[in-house]
């Protein structure tokens, strides 16, 4: 499969995987809520296919998409989902924790800003070690708020660490719109440091991609970390609950996001129009995802909880 | 006669902590011991465990050339390089959470909080991430991270560099946390945080940095989790932590006078507790103060006041009654300060009136 189906394919996955998780919440076989990606799957998609599978991510309360685009498997991510034994962390983590070594996940974070300082630690022990390892820390628009972000890309830049922040700006910290909370411009905040930094329309993966990929590789060569403001947006609510948005944000704006901006269409257009796929191709990729993810989810529902006993286990290691 | 009682100076003290742990390392031990002072201790013990493991690194504000604000590291840049002795920028919270990813990913930090009052800048990275993050992953990641901090009050630091914050991690499940009186203590302790595989919050009492104590030449260690009886005694047993420690062994050495037999209990941890010594103690002497000095609210000292109501109850002769600072910012002034830190006369008076004597 050529490198842009492979995209494809992820976002799908991602897609696919998230409409099952919505439908979890309507049925109430979910326990908590969810925060979806559905509408940002060209960033998650874009920089993870810049990465090695040893490289490592952090990622955030909106993580599916990191997590699935790192290599992670959904039947064991519906699992932690619906909080059974069998899921990444045996149903300790939820959403909003999936971790996940093998594929260099460090850790879902559920604090805003909580992972910036972990991800610039995992990118010290990288060059400590000589390993050669990347780290991608995930962050939406709202953690520009956090101090410790700040913090975390002046050791980054000071101490040439291998690590890209990767800013998705979906445009609301949860139910405000960014404009009503961020001063100033967000590019110049990384350029206070010195970040080499790349401004990509998140919608786009290809763009992703070409814009995150030389800032990897620059990286990786230990020539400086670097900052990605990939601008988005959430085509859901906050979370699987916010469902009344009226009074944040217009159905039209969301309407046009979807009808114009949907990052699956844009790089599906794409590959129909150079004649990289046709309908039908696409169409097979799509049925082969929801029988895929269908199965996972089934699994994931019939799996077992964890014994209560096993509540005090892992408090220490 | 309460005024006539002689109250020891904190160079006595310090001397009087010599000659008990050279006679209690000396006893029944063929090792060569010398003399340390607890900073020593601190930096010998952080010392070896880099030499023996290059995955060892530290971390903090001022740690190499300054060899931090207490000049307790100095040298360690000397020998292990500016690669493992790492200076940071003002921002604990950034240092910290560095700390802890580095240790998620395959090294052993040790992260330097000048003063345990900068707990508070970085308590998202140790209650929210450190803590949590082995339990939250199923077990998967872990975080072998050693965070240093101070405590102790009567250094003229006014309301935010005094605390004795250790009460904060304590509560968090997934921390351990540390709290020596000693020298030798403080070096087999902190050798063993370093090897743990979790994240360890290590307090040093600022004030003792000089107390001089016998400390082996030879490798050793100190289980996380196991109190050590300072003194024997068989009238009232005095639970101190840290600092509290000193202040419990000279009242106690007032109180004989009186004809009070105190046993002194240092928990050395606050977690893992070794609530079994703590209770067998109060129940073979049927009296207990506990000394920490953390606020006495909702601290240190009530918890084990909890440990002691639930396992000796039945055993008691008279109310447990906590002794920590008082509920105040911590003042500048110095009779102000001296005020809200209890002290050798403060448990000499508590534990005469539970003794009846």
């Amino acid at each position: 499969m050529s490198h842009l189906l492979q995209l494809y394919r992820q976002m799908r996955a991602i897609r696919l995987f998230e409409e099952r998780v919505n439908d979890l919440y309507t049925r109430a076989l979910m326990p908590g809520l969810a925060h979806l990606y559905i509408g940002e799957e060209a960033v998650a998609v874009g920089v993870c296919s810049a990465l090695r599978r040893d490289d490592y991510i952090t990622s955030t309360h909106r993580g599916h998409g990191h997590c699935l685009a790192k290599g992670a498997s959904p039947d064991l991510m519906f699992a932690e989902l619906l909080g059974k034994r069998a899921g990444y962390c045996k149903g300790k983590g939820g959403s909003m924790h999936i971790a996940d070594p093998d594929t260099g996940n460090l850790g879902a974070n559920a604090i805003v800003g909580g992972s910036a300082a972990l991800a610039t630690g995992a990118a010290f022990s990288s060059k400590y070690l000589q390993q050669d390892r990347v780290v991608v820390c995930f962050f939406g628009e709202g953690a520009l708020g956090q101090g410790v972000l700040y913090e975390s890309m002046n050791l980054a830049q000071l101490w040439t660490l291998p690590i890209v922040f990767v800013c998705e700006n979906n445009l609301y910290n949860e139910y405000t719109h960014y404009t009503e909370t961020t001063a100033g411009d967000i590019m110049t905040r990384a350029a206070a440091f010195g970040l080499a930094s790349a401004c990509v329309d998140g919608q786009d993966v290809r763009a992703v991609y070409g814009a995150v990929a030389p800032l990897v590789d620059r990286a990786r060569r230990l020539e400086g970390p670097a900052f990605i403001l990939a601008n988005t947006y959430r085509f859901r609510g906050h979370h699987v609950g916010d469902v009344s948005r009226d009074y944040y944000r217009a159905k039209q704006e969301e309407e046009r996001w979807m009808a114009e901006r949907d990052p699956i269409a844009i790089l599906g257009s794409h590959l129909v129009g150079e004649g990289l796929a046709d309908g039908d191709a696409l169409g097979r990729i799509d049925a082969e995802l929801a029988d895929e993810m269908d199965r996972a989810m089934r699994w994931a529902i019939d799996a077992p909880y964890p014994a209560v006993d096993e509540v005090s286990e892992d408090v220490y290691a | 006669m309460p005024d006539a009682v002689k109250t020891t100076s904190h160079a006595e003290r310090a001397e009087h902590a010599r000659t008990d742990a050279f006679s209690a390392v000396s006893a029944g031990s063929a090792w060569d011991v010398r003399e340390l002072t607890f900073g020593e201790a601190v930096k010998e013990a952080i010392a070896e465990e880099m030499r023996r493991d290059p995955r060892v690194v530290l971390l903090g504000e001022d740690v190499a050339e300054a060899g931090t604000a207490f000049k307790v590291l100095t040298g360690l840049v000397q020998e292990f390089g500016p690669s493992r002795v790492i200076d940071t920028p003002i921002s604990e919270a950034g240092f910290t959470g560095l700390g802890v990813g580095a240790a998620m990913t395959g090294l052993r930090p040790i992260v330097d909080i000048m003063f345990g009052d900068f707990l508070t800048l970085v308590m998202d990275q140790l209650a929210n991430q450190a803590a949590k993050i082995h339990y939250m992953s199923g077990g998967k990641w872990r975080v072998p991270l050693v965070v240093r901090a101070t405590l102790g009050a009567t250094r003229r630091s006014a309301a935010q560099h005094s605390q004795s914050l250790h009460a904060w991690p304590s509560h968090i499940p997934g921390l351990k946390v540390v709290v020596p009186s000693t020298p030798y203590d403080a070096k087999g302790l902190m050798k063993t945080a370093i090897r743990d595989n979790n994240p360890v919050v290590f307090f040093e009492d600022k004030m003792q940095y000089k107390l001089k104590g016998a400390v082996p030449l030879d490798d050793y260690t100190i289980p996380l989790g196991a109190a050590d009886v300072k003194r024997v005694g068989s009238d009232i047993t005095v639970v101190a932590t840290s600092s509290m420690v000193q202040v419990a062994l000279g009242a106690a050495r007032m109180l004989e006078d009186v004809g009070v037999d105190v046993e002194v209990v240092d928990p050395r941890t606050t977690w893992p507790l070794d609530e079994q010594t703590i209770v067998n103690s109060v129940k073979k002497t049927s009296r207990a103060i506990v000394m920490d000095e953390g606020y006495g609210r909702y601290g240190v000292a009530a918890e084990i006041a909890a440990v002691i109501a639930e396992g000796a109850f039945y055993g008691l002769d008279a109310p447990v009654t906590r002794l920590g600072a008082m509920h105040v910012p911590i003042p500048f002034s110095p009779p102000l300060e001296d005020a809200t830190v209890p002290t050798e006369r403060t448990v000499f008076d508590t534990a005469r009136r539970l003794c009846g004597k």
